[in-house]
């Protein structure tokens, strides 16, 4: 037998939040909402991870200007901290080569980095999940117990049908949605909105499409300025309101099971 | 020390074999370990030893190492990994990750990166012997 699978929980156990930035969509701008929310976290006062899940194509590192930073061996691989976040990513091994994996390899990396992460004591460990519902998705709602997800998509009813797919797959097994961000918002219609609470979820909020955002990349400071730092990060906004203010929804799956 | 992590994965996974079997002792433990993640044999039997339970005592631990077979997708090549020919940052990231080899090793015919890993791959618990 695989005997990785067995740590897993018990590496994760010192984390009290463990949230999935997950889209069924690509291109819905999870990785920058999920970077956004680490931050945001960590700037009042939490401690945060954040883990790039999104093996074939990683980016937060690129989102914070990461640089030169490395990983330590100890008891394991014991995550540097940039930015004020304990940060992973497969990055660390691949450097700037492509990573051309299927599904079963996708699942024996993320089991691997699972098993062998040392994250210590945390507050919220961010993941940055690939899009869609394939292995990444499968293999968190079957190994870590506590996972929480929240959804990103787009206006484009193309990402709000597999969205809705995705939302109901979890659903299904009661695994626990925080909510949706509807982003890259060009218009003030407001059926994403409809939508989402159609689906019995929280509309956590709406962040207009922003042309600085891509000048912004790799210099955190400057993310803050943009419409999505605003978003994210002000007191009256998803950070506050919907995560720190949501502890509640875990138990809700675990007293049913 | 990144073959502690791998021991105590070990270490937990059979403490749950022998419950769930209820066995009262283990007498053996037996692992593979894939040439592909170069497990370093030494440091991961000290840190079995470290780790080891009380329901451990008196536990043999047999270790034995397994050649990496890769099987091209595209052509159906089929090949040895082999450590020597790689750059030590390369060898490391694979022994952290086994998956990266498909960044750094190509098929030996055709030099596609779609291969699979047939075996030999990591650490791997083959059974758990005890007295009930």
């Amino acid at each position: 037998m695989d005997p990785r699978t067995t740590v897993i929980n018990k590496r994760l156990e010192q984390i009290k939040r463990i949230i999935a930035v997950s889209s069924g969509k690509g291109g819905v701008g999870k990785s920058l909402v999920a970077t956004t929310i680490a931050l945001a976290l960590s700037r009042r006062g939490y401690k945060v991870g954040l883990f790039d899940l999104d093996f074939t194509s990683p980016s937060t590192h690129l989102i914070m200007g990461a640089k030169n930073v490395q990983l330590k061996e100890d008891k394991g691989l014991v995550p540097p901290v940039v930015n004020g976040l304990t940060y992973m990513s497969l990055v660390y091994f691949s450097g700037d080569q492509a990573i051309p994996l299927r599904g079963a390899d996708v699942s024996n990396a993320l089991i691997e980095l699972l098993a062998v992460t040392q994250w210590g004591e945390l507050d919220f460990l961010v993941i940055d999940m690939p899009p869609g519902i394939g292995d990444a998705v499968l293999d968190l709602m079957r190994l870590v117990k506590r996972i929480e997800f929240l959804i990103v998509t787009t206006p484009s009813r193309l990402a709000f049908e597999t969205v809705k797919k995705q939302v109901r797959l979890l659903q299904d097994v009661n695994v626990p949605i925080i909510g949706i961000v509807e982003n890259m918002k060009v218009d003030r219609a407001k059926n994403i909105e409809v939508e989402t609470e159609k689906l019995g979820l929280k509309f956590l909020a709406e962040i207009p499409y922003d042309t600085q955002v891509e000048e912004a990349i790799g210099n955190v400071t400057r993310l803050y300025d943009t419409t999505i730092g605003k978003r994210i990060t002000k007191r009256s906004c998803i950070s506050y309101n919907w995560i720190i203010r949501f502890p509640f929804i875990v138990n809700a799956r675990w007293n049913k099971t | 020390m990144h073959e502690w992590a791998l021991a105590e994965a070990v270490i937990t996974a059979a403490q749950e074999i022998a419950e769930k079997e209820k066995l009262r002792e283990i007498r053996e433990v037996n692992i593979k370990i894939g040439e592909l993640q170069q497990v370093e044999q030494d440091i991961l039997r000290f840190a079995l030893s470290q780790l080891k339970l009380s329901s451990f005592k008196n536990t043999k631990f047999h270790i034995e190492k397994a050649k990496t077979t890769l099987k091209c997708r595209v052509c159906g090549n089929i090949w040895l990994f082999s450590k020597s020919k790689l750059d030590e940052d390369i060898a490391e990231a694979i022994h952290f990750v086994p998956e990266v080899a498909h960044s750094y090793i190509k098929c030996t015919k055709c030099d596609s990166p779609d291969f699979e890993i047939s075996e030999g791959r990591g650490v791997w618990l083959e059974n758990v012997i005890g007295v009930r």
